[in-house]
């Protein structure tokens, strides 16, 4: 089972982003997901806290979990030793930053994959949303699901304007984190 | 991976799920008033009956009393009727939801289950549904968003069976349910027609066969009535499972009825679950059997009508039982563990129980909350009298400790 903990602030898109990867390898992967998020009202600018399960297998956990293999953090001011927490041992974080040296302290080397998603977010919609973006940084980053399942997941969740838009976004920023892997 | 799954996959919500069950069952009449986490259901049916999908009348009332006084007179003058609600909502259509189950009327209704006030709380527990339990309405608590759905096409054909006649609250944990976005296969409407016939009731007012629908009774004949409304209960057991076989039979996935077991054929120690925690406790039971120690859960969907039988079968075998519980009646213990209890004591071996009471004001229960379930039923006190509930009664999960 694939672990994906969102940590974003109300407003920013971190659980439709978990629902986008639910549908990515469910509907167009043929594996079981499970998308949710840290319950209650919703509050733009507070932080929220998103969830998805990905497995082979039907999955019947419902708990809140904290060992991610992955966590993405849409605002990189919420990046600090108690996020890190959350990890598991092998787990490594997908940050939005444009300045991921100042992190250093917190983890070794290669732990945490960064990406200015602000900046793309900006040039491509004119909004600092960057939910998709993180998408697509953590497809290349973790190769849950392929980035045609991801960019499908959106066909079928946006309406066409907007999901033309939020393609290019997560194509953007697939090509961009994976040539960092890459080297 | 190749997808064998045949029919329509959606990615959806529990509220959703409903809200697709609903449409695919072809309601008349839709009345509700919104109420947190319960929502999204009706927003969706609004939407269908706007966008022309889903042929029926809404209604937007102004209250959950009058939700329920609306549906009522949609099923009386024979129409199908869908409402839902939560928590305080329930409450405050408490009156009405007597009158629906005394009037013989299949209204269905899902219930998001909601913790009730006070403290005020959005989030969820077994307390809303389980106080209206004496109400006559038929109450099954389903697992996934799958179930919910499916439920939803079967509350109906069981609710207007002419030997059940009786409501059908649909329960889905707040939350954990009505907020948690699954696959789920959609039925097709073609099937689903020929699973659910139209809604055709021998107790229908029209010009044509005047009725009063709002009678009293004295005490001469009021028994009777209340007998009757018995009656349809239990015989909506054998009902119940027949609707179960046939839609296994017409869409390929069974419920097993009344309950529902795992791993509990060869179980020394069996939990006892309602709803969405059941999937949680399958993964606890999974891990414990890892570990050599012979764990079962009992998934309790009915409790009303009750399964007797089958839980007196299931946990008579065990060493110990538990019985998780999302509800407590203050001054005694949890109500499922009641209910079960009073199952139990017709049996020649009644294991040793113990009730947990967990997951209040929707405080989440971990796999490991419910492995620490089992490893506590290896060490069951004996069925003591003296000092029973401080024994028996634990609080799960509890951020305090209690001095005593």
């Amino acid at each position: 089972m694939t672990k994906v903990k969102w940590l974003g602030r109300g407003g920013q898109g971190g659980f439709t982003a978990s629902r986008l990867l639910g549908k990515a390898a469910s509907l167009f992967e043929g594996k079981y997901a499970m998308a949710f998020p840290s319950f209650g009202p919703e509050r733009r600018g507070a932080p929220v806290l998103a969830f998805t399960r990905i497995d082979d297998k039907k999955i019947t956990d419902r708990s809140e979990f904290n060992s991610a293999d992955y966590l993405v953090i849409m605002d990189e001011t919420l990046l600090d030793e108690s996020a890190m927490e959350s990890l598991s041992v092998e787990g490594k974080v997908i940050l939005n930053s444009a300045t991921p040296q100042r992190y250093t302290s917190l983890a070794e080397d290669g732990r945490i994959i960064a990406l200015d998603a602000t900046s793309l977010a900006l040039e491509i919609i004119n909004r600092p949303i960057t939910n998709t973006a993180m998408f697509g940084a953590l497809v290349a980053a973790s190769k849950i699901v392929t980035v045609d399942s991801a960019l499908s997941s959106i066909e079928a969740e946006m309406k066409p304007a907007l999901a033309a838009k939020n393609m290019d976004i997560v194509q953007k920023a697939y090509d961009l984190v994976k040539e960092m892997i890459d080297g | 991976m190749i997808d064998t799954r045949k029919n329509e996959s959606v990615f959806v919500s529990g509220d959703e799920a409903v809200a697709l069950g609903v449409r695919l069952s072809r309601p008349q009449v839709i009345s509700a008033y919104p109420i947190t986490p319960q929502t999204i259901v009706v927003e969706r049916l609004s939407e269908m009956v706007e966008d022309g999908s889903l042929d029926a009348k809404y209604i937007h009332v102004e209250s959950e009393h009058s939700a329920m006084s609306a549906a009522m007179g949609a099923s009386s003058v024979g129409a199908r009727a869908f409402t839902a609600t939560s928590s305080q909502g329930l409450l405050y259509m408490a009156e009405g939801l007597h009158y629906a189950s005394g009037g013989r009327m299949p209204i269905v209704m899902m219930n998001a289950n909601r913790s009730l006030a006070l403290p005020w709380s959005i989030f969820g527990d077994h307390r809303d549904s389980m106080s209206m339990l004496d109400s006559g309405w038929i109450q099954v608590y389903v697992e996934d968003a799958q179930e919910a759905l499916d439920m939803t096409i079967q509350a109906y054909r069981i609710a207007e069976d002419p030997s059940v006649l009786t409501p059908f609250m649909i329960n889905l944990d707040g939350f954990i349910l009505t907020h948690t976005y699954e696959l789920v296969e959609v039925p097709r409407q073609k099937e689903v027609d020929s699973y659910l016939p139209p809604f055709s009731t021998p107790n229908k007012m029209s010009l044509e066969t005047p009725k009063s629908m709002g009678f009293s009774t004295s005490p001469a004949d009021n028994m009777e009535f209340k007998y009757q409304q018995h009656k349809a209960m239990m015989d909506s057991m054998e009902v119940i499972k027949k609707a179960d076989k046939e839609f296994s039979e017409m869409f390929g996935r069974s419920y097993h009825g009344l309950v529902d077991c795992y791993q509990c054929d060869d179980a020394e120690y069996i939990l006892v679950t309602a709803g969405s925690v059941t999937g949680t406790a399958r993964v606890a039971v999974d891990t414990m059997r890892i570990k050599g120690i012979k764990a079962g859960v009992l998934k309790l969907r009915f409790m009303r009508p009750f399964p007797e039988q089958e839980i007196r079968n299931i946990l008579s075998g065990a060493v110990s039982y538990g019985v998780l519980d999302k509800d407590i009646s203050f001054g005694y213990e949890g109500t499922m563990f009641t209910n079960v209890n009073s199952a139990l004591s017709g049996s020649k071996n009644f294991p040793r129980g113990m009730n947990f009471v967990g997951g209040l004001g929707g405080r989440d229960i971990s796999v490991q909350d419910i492995e620490e379930m089992f490893i506590a039923l290896q060490k069951c006190p004996d069925n003591a009298y003296g000092d029973y509930i401080k024994s028996r009664v634990s609080f799960v999960n509890m951020g305090v400790n209690i001095n005593e």
